[in-house]
């Protein structure tokens, strides 16, 4: 049976606890909301960025660019978006999985490039060649903290070391819920033009179609894999102010169950103590008659 | 005839609003463009971008590359890494030359210095760009 000032102490400790989970909780929140502001911040570039590119390879239809040409191979290379940091739930875990399955499935002859630390070591000690890292990411990271691992994955494919180049990374659906997604970066797959929504113009082009060509798709890729980055970490806060908000919640279930137990304890010692007197008062009385 | 111009990085939106003339430095050359221009889709190279605004004024800004379009009725610049004129600094530009000239210096593969020579152009851009607005160099 602990006794009652170990019970306290216990108590003391598991509201310390729960205070730096609810914190966490808070902070989370407003990361969460910074993050999603730089996601929408992209979108503007990005679906410019593909109107021009849907445009131009209309138009430059003879020129195939090596970034459109389909390679049949085993050999890939995953660029694989992770947080820096834990206590965030399943969500590095499952993006991990995901990526994994992809490429013992399709190109067994894997390679990675890490963005986060938490990929890059757990690929590190499955022994998987990491190619490239830019882990330590800061909250609010510029394109130019992952374009040279980005690079890195680009070159590879340009050299004809690699068949593909794929990107995993955890998408973000909702505060509740996030999903892995994997897909393929090169071969560059470019969505269909909405229907009805005609080519923007005949434009004028300075260089030649091709060179804008060869000037838009490695940047449409970096920019892909950036918003990957920005969405991972939404991802990312997203699940830990959910992991701190169940850990604060447990905090509060066990210090309700302490308290039940120190109660209790409490009031056994006082039982105790009252037999002791009583049955104290009772042998002086019956000696005294 | 004013024309709407926006210019935007991967990053954030550098600058909305309306314009008479555009100057920007293309691959192959400067490159104005006045209201009616016919569609153009062009690719920049590091340098500074000037925008005219309607009613006075313009807008500097320093692109590391990029791409330009035209249309009849606006202009899009998605701009590599842009920077507005009085955001640049100075003497990290500097440093950034100095530490590539001196790479430059060495020995290099082929491959490698047209990269650096790139960062060379970015950086002097920057420089000449930021002496400008401070009135000097």
């Amino acid at each position: 049976m602990p006794s009652l000032r170990d019970i306290r102490n216990r108590i003391r400790s598991v509201q310390n606890t729960k205070k730096i989970t609810q914190a966490y909780q808070v902070v989370s929140a407003t990361k969460l909301r910074r993050a999603q502001q730089m996601v929408q911040a992209t979108r503007p570039y990005a679906e410019k960025m593909l109107e021009v590119l849907q445009t131009t390879a209309e138009l430059a239809t003879e020129y195939r660019h090596p970034f459109l040409e389909r390679r049949e191979g085993k050999r890939g290379v995953m660029v694989l978006v992770t947080t820096d940091r834990g206590l965030c739930g399943a969500l590095n875990v499952n993006t991990i999985r995901a990526a994994n399955r992809v490429m013992n499935e399709q190109y067994p002859q894997a390679r990675y490039v890490t963005l986060g630390r938490k990929g890059r070591d757990l690929m590190l000690r499955f022994r998987r060649e990491v190619i490239a890292d830019a882990s330590n990411l800061p909250d609010r990271p510029g394109i130019a903290d992952v374009l040279p691992a980005v690079t890195v994955a680009l070159e590879e494919y340009s050299k004809g070391n690699t068949d593909a180049v794929l990107l995993g990374y955890a998408k973000w659906v909702s505060t509740l819920r996030q999903e892995p997604v994997v897909r393929t970066l090169v071969p560059v797959e470019l969505p269909k033009r909405e229907e009805g929504k005609a080519p923007a113009a005949d434009y004028i082009y300075e260089p030649e179609p091709d060179e804008v060509l060869d000037a838009l798709l490695p940047r449409y890729v970096e920019t892909q894999v950036y918003q990957a980055v920005l969405e991972n970490k939404a991802s990312e806060h997203s699940a830990r102010m959910i992991a701190m908000q169940n850990a604060t919640d447990a905090a509060a279930d066990f210090i309700e169950a302490l308290t039940l137990n120190m109660n209790k304890v409490r009031q056994a010692s006082i039982t105790t103590e009252l037999m002791e007197i009583v049955s104290g008062a009772e042998a002086l009385r019956q000696s005294s008659q | 005839m004013p024309i709407p111009v926006r210019v935007v990085s991967v990053e954030r939106s550098l600058f909305e609003g309306e314009a008479d003339f555009i100057l920007a430095r293309s691959t192959i050359g400067e490159l104005g463009v006045l209201p009616r221009h016919a569609p153009l889709l062009a690719v920049l190279a590091p340098g500074e971008l000037r925008v005219d605004k309607t009613g006075g004024g313009s807008e500097v800004l320093f692109v590391g590359g990029g791409f330009m379009e035209v249309l009849p009725d606006r202009v899009t610049v998605l701009a590599d890494v842009a920077e507005r004129a009085d955001e640049i600094n100075l003497e990290r530009a500097e440093q950034t030359r100095r530490s590539v000239q001196e790479r430059l210096a060495g020995q290099v593969g082929t491959e490698e210095r047209v990269e650096l020579e790139q960062a060379l152009a970015r950086a002097e851009a920057r420089l000449r760009l930021a002496r400008i607005r401070r009135g000097g160099g």
